[in-house]
């Protein structure tokens, strides 16, 4: 089966699940206890008939198949209906907040894969040696570090302490201005420590195991050049676990992100997320977790995409 | 001189549990053209020959003293660029898995064509006009089809083709075959030894054969060295080696083999089991399993010697026959005590070959 | 070659050897004191051979130290397990009388407020005063609040990674021991869950049950079971085409037998592995709740919550506010992490050692 086929079973199969997981984010609400009108008025004591009204507007008083219909088939135009906390459109909300987290989620991505993809393969092609057992301490400290940990004392020595960064973002500022760039770098090594961590380890040890294959040792029984061994043979079958890894940085990153945008008090999707929990404001949840799971599922597909690219047994 | 010549080759590997003495002392001489066959239960030190010869040893393996003259030319002294041009070229390997052995992420004729792009530096196009050519040697059918294709799109024998074609594609001088044909079945087997011995005969390519198969051995090979515990303890022609054997372990070998039409009630084996070569036995490695041995077995290590002459020999003429077994050298006071049965003749082996 | 003009002289034919005889070795005695090595190693259970040499492994063996030092801490930290009354002679006696902690984590002073670390009492009795640690902005003592944190997070961690595994195992076991519909079904569930990021999960989780100890354990389990149960179910299905199982059933053996005495033991190595590298990562999950204000009350000497609550203060120079909490978890999960590759190249030894450079 060609790319192409692969690529539509593959898509056909995210369907269903993308279908589950709306209605898993749809039936959050419903296994709450308690009746969702009150979470609506925050709990204030009103007239019957106001709030039966309160349940009409927001269709509490249809069957639940109904409501998730509707619920979804807004969600699929991007309406999510209005925020209870502040009263914009949900959309608005999150519209407002996703790029910072994309930005964040963009620069913790890079530099991860710049910094843990060479640095996995120098540590596996000369394992065992100095080099290779410092840098798997290294990745050993980023893994256990707790990462809002990290962002405390990153901000506690570059901002408080050395100044160099400020502690608060900059406001008023576009997305792509530079002081929010910059701000926005302390952030994303934070993330990027953890997530870098990880993918080192990961690619050192599918180097590893491929330095041993019988095709690695085939081709040097060849007499191929050995840059070309490495390159064509080992990396290129390495990179298939790379991958897959690559699609678990991405959740990775999103969960690294509630956590670390919280920290540096960042205008991003996490923070927004967690300020929402604490009010209740089931519609802003909703929609962030719905978008969250479609995010990630999407993430997945296309590592898996390419992950059938690089290993032909797959397709086949 | 002959196309290659191994002198005194010891390997070893530094393991955690202790040195491994892969070989010891090896020597033996293969002719251009010649199909010289390894023979030896696991663990003899077979493999770690050819890989060897190849330069292919790794930590924790050394190649601790000897020489290994190809063309004249101590392959140990190379450098490593050297020798990588020797490899796939002149020398050329095909290994027993064939399936681990092809990259399943490239095409088969792209890893044919890669070697010839190296070695002969052919262009891309000239690269793969020689590659078809070479696959359709090993016979494989629709050549241009299956250059494309992938090989777990191969079935077992035709992946074993493949891998042949590779190692043919630089037309090399020596090629060495580690077990080709362990993992198929029997009539792929035939096929596949067939094709070799074509290709020796028309390409005057010298080949080792690597096995623990003696119906492999005898239909196939001119010249055989039986290894046990890494140590060379029989050398001989086909011929010589399964009617005339010199050593108690080839004897062994022999006689385990089951025959139809043998009135006994059991299996034939060796008995015991072969050293691990970290800790070997004193003595001839082989004391402790063989029917004939006395306390000199365990005292003195038996060389390598011409069983007419007794003699080491520094000149390994290609026809004598050698074994390492003290009965040679004169050493052992009653001899070696079997009978080999052909048909009706039957041959009395005493230290020696008594002509009817 | 004078091969082929020899061959015409001897006659060729079906060979037959007599006289090698295998019986004359075996009943000598032996010629030296060679013996062959004893390579039973099939005799004793993978579960030994991967025992020894997690033994051998002296990083894993300091994360473990480490961890047994933390527990240890933390299981004394405060007096606990008071036995019922009516049990004579016992009853009402403590099960663990000791109090590690030097003072109460709650007792509050806010004159003493932000003290830095001190060891100014050290050597008076009782150390009263004495805050190696400092003190919070409320004037508690950090090191008591720290050794009664280590009880939060250290048994969230095991209770949630322990409960996870209660569900995770049957539930993959099934899975993949049926297959069919039962296979199709626990599978689609656990690629749903798995499609969101874990933290984003139980704060889903948090948000329809509210905060608290037990909610949060419930969370953490609604996220941890999923890796197990893929795990133990690729292995039961890979372990599932080996022949000693339809070995086991032609012998008529029931299911639940094949799959707890056959498949089980091979199939939990990787599940323990995971397992053991679970344990950290759902302490820096309930830490994070902590931090984040999902989790425990934040009056509670719970170590995330603790960074939440001295967040500012540490920006603002009070460095030791915050820093003992998270080295605290930092050293707790790197022990865990220690412990988890140990465990994994004890399981697994060909993982990591140099190539066998052409030795088989």
């Amino acid at each position: 089966m060609s790319l192409q086929r692969f690529i539509l079973k593959r898509g056909l199969i995210t369907i269903p699940l993308l279908i589950g997981v709306s209605i898993m984010t749809f039936g959050m609400i419903h296994f709450i206890p308690g009746d969702p009108v009150d979470f609506i008025t925050q709990f204030a004591d009103l007239d019957p008939d106001v709030e039966d009204e309160i349940r009409s507007q927001y269709g509490l008083d249809q069957p639940v198949y109904i409501q998730y219909f509707n619920w979804m088939s807004d969600a699929i135009m991007l309406d999510f209906g209005n925020a209870i906390t502040t009263n914009r459109t949900v959309s608005a909300e999150i519209a407002d907040r996703l790029p910072y987290t994309l930005l964040m989620g963009s620069m913790a991505f890079l530099v991860t894969v710049i910094t843990a993809i060479p640095l996995g393969i120098y540590a596996a092609y000369h394992r065992n040696t100095r080099i290779d057992q410092t840098s798997r301490v290294f990745a050993l400290l980023g893994i256990a570090l707790p990462n809002f940990w990290l962002g405390l004392i990153l901000i506690l020595v570059f901002s408080s302490y050395l100044g160099l960064f400020p502690v608060l973002p900059p406001t008023g500022e576009g997305l792509l201005s530079t002081d929010m760039i910059f701000y926005t770098i302390l952030p994303a090594v934070t993330i990027g420590t953890g997530a870098t961590a990880l993918m080192m380890r990961l690619m050192r040890s599918s180097m590893v195991e491929e330095l041993d294959k019988d095709y690695v040792r085939t081709a040097r029984a060849k007499g191929l050049p050995e840059k070309t061994v490495i390159r064509k043979h080992v990396v290129r079958n390495s990179l298939i676990s790379v991958v897959t890894v690559a699609a678990i940085q991405v959740a990775f990153i999103i969960s690294g992100s509630v956590v670390v945008e919280v920290v540096f008090s960042y205008p991003g999707i996490g923070r927004l997320l967690v300020e929402r929990v604490q009010t209740r404001d089931f519609p802003v949840i909703q929609a962030l977790v719905l978008i969250i799971g479609v995010f990630v599922i999407f993430a997945n597909m296309l590592a898996d995409i390419i992950y059938a690219y690089l290993d032909p047994r797959i397709r086949y | 001189m002959a196309l290659l010549e191994v002198e005194n080759l010891n390997v070893r590997f530094y393991t955690e549990d202790g040195v491994v003495k892969a070989t010891n002392d090896l020597s033996y001489q293969i002719e251009a053209g010649e199909r010289f066959g390894v023979v030896g239960e696991s663990g003899a030190g077979k493999s770690v020959t050819s890989l060897a010869l190849m330069r292919l040893i790794d930590e924790p393996g050394v190649i601790e003293s000897g020489e290994i003259r190809f063309k004249g030319q101590n392959l140990l002294d190379l450098e490593y660029e050297e020798m990588r041009q020797i490899r796939g070229n002149e020398i050329a390997m095909i290994f027993q898995d064939a399936e681990t052995a092809l990259n399943p992420a490239y095409t088969v004729g792209e890893q044919i064509s890669e070697a010839i792009r190296v070695h002969l530096g052919l262009g891309e196009k000239a690269a793969k006009e020689r590659a078809l050519e070479k696959l359709e040697s090993v016979g494989i059918p629709d050549a241009p089809q299956r250059y494309t294709d992938y090989p777990h799109q191969f079935s077992g024998g035709m992946q074993q083709r493949a891998v042949i074609a590779m190692a043919l594609s630089c037309d090399p001088d020596l090629i060495i075959a580690d077990e080709p044909t362990t993992a198929l079945d029997v009539t792929i087997e035939a096929q596949i030894l067939s094709l070799l011995e074509d290709i020796c005969k028309e390409t005057d390519t010298a080949i080792q054969l690597i096995t623990h198969d003696l119906g492999v051995v005898a239909e196939f090979c001119e010249r055989v060295m039986v290894m046990y515990a890494g140590h060379p303890v029989e050398m001989a022609t086909v011929e010589d080696l399964y009617y005339n054997p010199q050593h108690p372990y080839t004897v062994g070998l022999m006689s385990s083999i089951p025959r139809i039409g043998d009135e006994r009630d059991r299996l034939q084996t060796i008995p015991g089991r072969m050293p691990d070569l970290i800790e070997n036995p004193p003595g001839c490695n082989f004391h402790p399993r063989c029917p004939y041995a006395e306390d000199v077995c365990t005292r003195m290590e038996p060389p390598l010697v011409d069983v007419e002459t007794g003699l080491e020999q520094d000149e390994l003429a290609d026809t004598s026959q050698m074994a390492a077994c003290l009965e040679h050298t004169g050493d052992l006071q009653k001899g070696l005590d079997y009978t080999v049965t052909v048909r009706e003749e039957s041959m009395h082996a005493d230290g020696g070959v008594t002509d009817e | 070659m004078s091969t082929k003009s020899q061959q015409s002289q001897m006659n060729r034919g079906r060979i037959r050897i007599e006289g090698f005889d295998a019986e004359v070795v075996e009943k000598r005695e032996p010629l030296s004191s060679w013996q062959p090595e004893l390579q039973s190693e099939e005799s004793k259970s993978r579960m030994y051979y991967a025992w020894r040499r997690f033994k051998r492994n002296r990083l894993a063996l300091f994360g473990a130290a480490v961890v047994t030092v933390m527990v240890l801490l933390a299981v004394f930290a405060r007096p606990w397990g008071e036995l019922p009354e009516w049990l004579p002679v016992i009853g009402g006696m403590l099960l663990q009388p000791f109090s590690l902690a030097p003072q109460d984590p709650a007792s509050q002073d806010i004159l003493l407020g932000y003290q830095p670390p001190t060891v100014q009492h050290l050597f008076s009795w009782p150390p009263s005063g004495l805050h190696l640690f400092g003190t919070d902005w409320a004037g508690r003592d950090l090191l008591s609040r720290t050794l009664y944190g280590g009880r939060w997070s250290l048994s969230i961690g095991f209770i949630a990674v322990g409960v996870a595994l209660l569900i995770g195992v049957p539930l993959g076991s099934i899975a993949g021991y049926y297959g069919g519909y039962v296979d199709e079904f626990i599978m689609r569930i656990v690629d749903m869950l798995y499609a969101f990021p874990f933290i984003v999960l139980a704060i889903a989780v948090i948000t329809i049950l509210g905060r608290g100890y037990w909610e949060m354990v419930l969370a953490l389990v609604v996220v941890g079971w999923l890796s197990y149960a893929r795990i133990i179910r690729g292995e039961i299905l890979s372990v599932k085409q080996n022949e000693y199982v339809t070995a086991a059933k032609a012998l008529g053996a029931k299911d639940r037998t094949v799959i707890i005495r056959h498949i089980m033991p091979n199939a939990m190595a990787p599940v323990i592995v995971q397992a053991t590298l679970s344990v950290g990562s759902v302490v820096l999950t309930a830490a994070a709740l902590g931090f984040l204000g999902l989790g425990l009350s934040p009056a509670t000497a719970e170590w995330g919550v603790m960074l939440n609550v001295e967040q500012d203060s540490m920006a603002r120079g009070n460095w030791w506010a915050g820093m003992f909490p998270g080295i605290a978890l930092f050293l707790f999960v790197m022990a865990i992490n220690l412990i988890g590759d140990g465990v994994r190249d004890a399981f697994d030894p060909q993982g990591d050692k140099r190539g066998s450079g052409g030795l088989r």
